[in-house]
């Protein structure tokens, strides 16, 4: 912004919202790290205050790693993450391709049928989709979890990326077809790359929900060594009496590798939202 | 040699006709431009002659070869695209390679060729370069280079230099010609910019709604054109059209007069009121209103001080001018 269009004021106010938003986006998660360092009477003595030699503890964190197998949940939660983004991302491109490349009878009504899913929430079929597990023998395996995330993402990532695939120039892909590429060398080589910032928005926003979700996991894979973070921290939380400081020490470092994945996919992320609107 | 021939040559998107009929020979070493309005079908017509559309009804034949079921990248055809189209992630040195090792050719050959396409086109320091590192004129001498290299039977331009800025667009023009001089290749280039049909052309193709209007050399298009089309379309500034019964012609005739055969004259067959003038230095454009409101154009060479509002006498010679029937035709006056 050039110095004619600035206004102390008004940059001011907008720093004061944005800051605003910050801090009451970001208190529930420093209201669960403060805690999940403090002795269990603290935590419900003064909840909003810093722990302090007095109140300092890491018994919560003791607990997790004693207690139930922590970094085989941990791995059960990324290998499920990694993959249903990895899946959702590889077929939900090539589908994409596929709808804004090529002209085939249907085209539109096959866009219309992939983009339905994004209107109907996965969770309906529950009953079904645990039937189809218990038939094909995939209950209390990770590939359930991965084979559902995928079908929940795709919508989606066809929806979004097919769009970015429209503006990819066409003289490229033909040039690339002159120079004797094939379809999936244009696809892989050329086109890909040049939609990396929508793949980043994609893997984004599909990626936070599966990992954090714990429906699917309780109904479809709750054996021990199949259950994902998420899940592996709900036995803290009993009917009766409930382990805080575990629960808040779980659910602390469950935050970590969300945060790092979504800082790599952060600087493709502001680019993919903003693409759209600044050339 | 016929470098390419198309044989009734149709192309439908759904239920738009866009190329009718397209009858076309292009003979070996020469270079045609294809020229028309927007929307007319040349590029349509370039793309299902590279084979990135597929003809709906015809024949495309390339150095003899019947290639309608040919992928592009057999046919024997390089082309240059407007957006120059380089491949991001490739240095210069590989995108001008990336053809021929999809050919399968031997090391040495690409090496060989790279190189002197790039000293043809003084690439030379820019070869380990990627294409978001150049100029735009770079990125479209890159694009020709690209094309050279494979040393196809027929090259192929979709308005290359529509995204050049005008002393580039001239250079680059100039270069084109070169090129097509010291390669003796055949070339197709498709242009809406009629100062690029009539400099580098040896065959005009001038399309309209996906027909073929007239095809000849530059000048026969100039000094006879088929049609009132044509005639309007080849030239700048364009011909005048005045109805032929202004200056004693048949009902529903039109007359066609170039605007450097009109001249002022005290007592000519038309009179005009200046509207504007444009000096150019080395010419003058004049604009001004006949008397029964019709717009005509005069181009007079070296400078002129005309007022306007000014009111002129206008004439010319009748072996300058065109008469067109109503449907748009020549009418030859014998």
């Amino acid at each position: 912004m050039n110095k004619a269009r600035r206004n102390p004021v008004n940059i001011a106010a907008a720093h004061g919202i944005l800051i605003l938003y910050t801090v009451i986006a970001l208190f529930p998660v420093f209201v669960i790290l403060i805690n999940s360092f403090k002795t269990r009477r603290s935590i419900f003595r003064e909840p909003l205050a810093l722990p302090d030699a007095e109140s300092f503890s890491t018994v919560g964190y003791e607990t997790v790693f004693n207690q139930g197998d922590f970094f085989g949940y941990f791995q059960n939660s990324m290998i499920v993450t990694v993959a249903s983004l990895f899946f959702i991302l590889l077929f939900g491109a090539m589908a994409a391709f596929a709808l804004s490349e090529y002209r085939f009878k249907g085209n539109t009504l096959m866009g219309l049928y992939l983009a339905l899913g994004i209107m109907i929430p996965i969770r309906i079929g529950t009953v079904a989709i645990l039937e189809l597990m218990v038939d094909t023998g995939l209950v209390n395996t990770l590939w359930a979890l991965i084979l559902v995330y995928t079908a929940q993402g795709l919508p989606l990532a066809v929806f979004i990326l097919s769009e970015f695939m429209r503006q990819v120039s066409d003289d490229l892909k033909n040039a690339g077809r002159i120079d004797g590429l094939s379809e999936y060398t244009i696809f892989f080589r050329l086109v890909l790359p040049l939609v990396r910032p929508a793949m980043a928005t994609v893997a984004v926003f599909n990626m936070i929900p599966i990992w954090n979700d714990l429906w699917f996991p309780l109904i479809l894979a709750p054996a021990e060594e199949t259950k994902t973070l998420t899940l592996g921290s709900q036995v803290f939380i009993g009917q009766f009496v409930t382990d805080w400081n575990a629960v808040l020490s779980a659910l602390g470092m469950a935050i970590l590798p969300v945060m790092v994945l979504y800082v790599i996919f952060s600087r493709q992320l502001i680019r993919g939202i903003t693409s759209g609107a600044v050339k | 040699m016929t470098a390419l021939s198309l044989k009734n040559v149709n192309k439908s998107f759904g239920s738009v006709h866009v190329l009718k009929d397209i009858d076309l020979e292009v003979e070996d070493g020469e270079f045609v431009v294809f020229v028309g309005p927007s929307g007319c079908g040349k590029s349509t017509l370039l793309r299902v002659i590279a084979g990135l559309e597929d003809a709906t009804s015809g024949t495309v034949e390339i150095a003899g070869e019947e290639v309608n079921t040919v992928p592009p990248a057999k046919r024997g055809i390089a082309m240059v695209f407007q957006s120059y189209a380089l491949y991001p992630h490739l240095t210069v040195r590989g995108n001008m390679a990336l053809g021929l090792k999809q050919e399968g050719q031997p090391k040495q050959v690409i090496e060989d060729r790279v190189a002197e396409a790039a000293r043809m086109l003084s690439l030379g320091e820019y070869l380990d370069r990627r294409p978001s590192e150049l100029s735009g004129g770079q990125r479209q001498r890159v694009a020709i280079g690209r094309a050279v290299v494979r040393q196809p039977k027929l090259f192929l331009f979709d308005e290359p230099l529509s995204n050049l800025d005008a002393a580039l667009r001239m250079n680059t023009r100039v270069e084109i010609a070169r090129l097509h001089r010291t390669l003796a290749a055949s070339m197709i280039y498709v242009t809406h910019d009629q100062i690029e049909a009539m400099t580098l052309a040896d065959k005009i193709v001038v399309l309209r709604d996906g027909r073929v209007e007239q095809v000849g050399s530059p000048m026969e298009l100039y000094n006879n054109p088929a049609n009132q089309f044509v005639a309007g379309f080849i030239g700048s500034p364009a011909m005048n059209f005045l109805p032929a019964e202004i200056v004693g012609g048949k009902k529903g005739q039109m007359i066609g007069i170039r605007p450097e055969y009109l001249r002022i004259v005290d007592q000519g067959r038309l009179q005009a009121t200046v509207t504007h003038v444009e000096n150019l230095g080395g010419d003058t454009n004049v604009l001004a209103t006949t008397e029964d409101g019709h717009p005509v154009t005069l181009r007079l060479f070296g400078q002129h001080c005309i007022q306007p509002d000014k009111i002129i006498g206008l004439d010319y010679d009748d072996a300058k001018s065109y008469l067109f029937g109503e449907d748009g035709e020549r009418v030859v006056v014998a």
